[in-house]
């Protein structure tokens, strides 16, 4: 689902590369944690799989495609089969969570009829029925991670990215996001997740690759967080 | 494509932004209003020229009772001098196309006609007016050939060529023109810039709508459609208050005041408000929208 090989990434301000000749396979249906201190090259990593970025060197290919090759206007099509949640959320204030959701499948041209078949079941599925006419500010950290999810997974997409998405809960409610992701692992949908949180690595016990100063140093089929802190 | 959607996003972005669409309108509007005054101004200029240079003609004036020239100083005309001048203006053809008379008492006919109601009719006889010679050239620049053969010559008042008032007045309406074409311009300079800084505050202020949308996959037709939209609506408006602007001069200025006062000459009709008005809607949404775009593609890229 996800083939990067060799490869590196400058950034033009930077001597050291933020990702040094990276080769790794992360197969169709599967939950992969990206773990490592800051700097040591996560986020670099997402950006490439969601094509923000080129490769300086080596290939990068998501769903098939050839990311090299892919031309600009065919970037949105690609992005239509990635979902992605953030640390901070990035709901839109003025929306409900009801027109957040509806908001992703509206601005890629999504029938209505669809749509309003398609929404209260995410949002079902996210745990927040009954709240769909909450605006953001009306909701806790959990529950707005929650409509985060519900918009990235709403138009099901093949692959799930989630950056540091627990980053700005506390612990108890990161474990109902965790279930929530393991869920959404268990549809299908392949997860690569890049994370801080030790407590949260350790009890999935899910595949763990570790990133330091853009090089992998650990890949492990049910890791733990490890020592790197 | 979700039409009411994309409305919707365009209405809340105007109503966001609603202090710049107002300037974008306005400039808009006072831009293509001199642009397209600039152009009529042009139509009447060729107007006139089709319907004057067609008409214009060497008059030469011969002596009459109250001419102070040299040439005049024998008192008025003979027969002998108005034959000889008839027959020198023959052999000068074929620049001399068409010699025509005029007598003073069908002078005298021609002014009453001309100035119906006019107090100065009744202080003005016969007499006072000239009898002349109406030469039409086959080359209206040759002037000067007709000029030199007569001014002087004895029973030769004066020699008038009516192109030199014309073109000195067309000169003026040029200027008109060209200083309205200029202005226009630099005006069509702001607004595109304006246009430009508008779509680049909305794109900042809507930098987090944006953002979800290349994230999720919207095409950039998608993304960019309602900024260009909201650039094209407001151009259209400001189009379209140039356009009343227009039919007011015309209205006001042309009909009301110049055609009244000026029955010497055609106007520009509602034909040429009609032309000029396609014109200046064209240039006025067609600049909107590329200043837009070019724009968007700096600021909402992929």
């Amino acid at each position: 689902m996800i083939r990067f090989a060799n490869v590196t990434k400058h950034y033009p301000t930077q001597v050291r590369p933020a990702l040094d000749d990276v080769t790794l396979e992360i197969a169709k249906g599967e939950f992969a944690f990206l773990v490592g201190a800051s700097g040591s090259g996560k986020s670099t990593f997402l950006r490439l799989v969601l094509r923000e970025d080129r490769p300086t060197k080596g290939s990068v290919h998501v769903a098939g495609k050839d990311l090299g090759r892919l031309p600009n206007w065919k970037v949105p099509h690609l992005r239509r089969q990635i979902g992605a949640v953030f640390q901070d959320f990035r709901l839109l204030p003025n929306k409900t969570v009801y027109e957040n959701v509806a908001f992703a499948l509206q601005v890629i041209g999504r029938p209505s009829a669809h749509i309003r078949a398609v929404v209260p079941e995410v949002i079902d599925l996210v745990g927040l029925a009954g709240k769909e006419q909450r605006f953001p500010d009306e909701l806790s950290g959990g529950e707005q991670q929650r409509v985060a999810v519900a918009r990235a997974f709403v138009n099901r997409p093949m692959i799930l990215i989630a950056d540091e998405p627990t980053g700005n809960l506390d612990p108890a409610t990161s474990i109902g996001i965790m279930r929530l992701l393991d869920r959404i692992n268990r549809t299908g949908t392949t997860v690569v997740m890049a994370t801080h949180d030790a407590a949260i690595v350790d009890q999935m016990r899910k595949r763990v690759i570790e990133l330091e100063h853009g090089q992998i140093v650990r890949d492990q089929t049910r890791g733990v967080y490890g020592v790197t802190r | 494509m979700r039409v009411r959607f994309v409305l919707g996003e365009v209405m809340t972005g105007i109503r966001r932004n609603l202090t710049m669409t107002v300037a974008v309108v306005i400039t808009v509007a006072v831009s293509l209003a001199l642009f397209g005054a600039g152009l009529m101004v042009r139509s009447q200029v060729d107007l006139m020229k089709d319907y004057w240079y067609d008409k214009v003609q060497v008059s030469i004036y011969l002596c009459g009772n109250t001419s102070e020239v040299i040439s005049c100083a024998q008192g008025p005309v003979t027969q002998a001098q108005r034959e000889e001048i008839r027959a020198d203006l023959q052999s000068l053809q074929p620049l001399v196309e068409e010699v025509y008379y005029e007598s003073s008492a069908e002078a005298f006919q021609r002014f009453s006609d001309q100035f119906r109601d006019a107090p100065i009719l009744s202080s003005i006889s016969a007499e006072d007016l000239p009898e002349s010679f109406r030469v039409k050239l086959s080359d209206p620049t040759k002037y000067d050939v007709v000029a030199s053969a007569f001014i002087g010559r004895p029973g030769v008042d004066s020699v008038n060529d009516q192109r030199r008032v014309l073109d000195t007045l067309f000169a003026i309406l040029n200027g008109f023109q060209t200083g309205a074409l200029v202005i226009a311009a630099l005006m069509l300079l702001a607004t595109v810039l304006l246009v430009a800084n508008t779509i680049r505050v909305a794109a900042f202020s809507r930098r987090r709508e944006t953002g979800i949308m290349r994230l999720v996959g919207a095409s950039n037709f998608y993304i960019q459609l309602p900024f260009l939209l909201e650039a094209a609506l407001a151009a259209t408006l400001g189009a379209l208050v140039a356009i009343g602007l227009l039919a007011l001069l015309k209205a006001i200025l042309v009909d009301g005041v110049l055609t009244p006062s000026f029955q010497f000459t055609n106007f520009v009709g509602w034909d040429v408000v009609a032309q000029v008005s396609a014109i200046v809607f064209v240039t006025g949404v067609a600049l909107a929208s590329v200043a837009a775009l070019v724009t968007l593609r700096r600021y909402l890229r992929v």
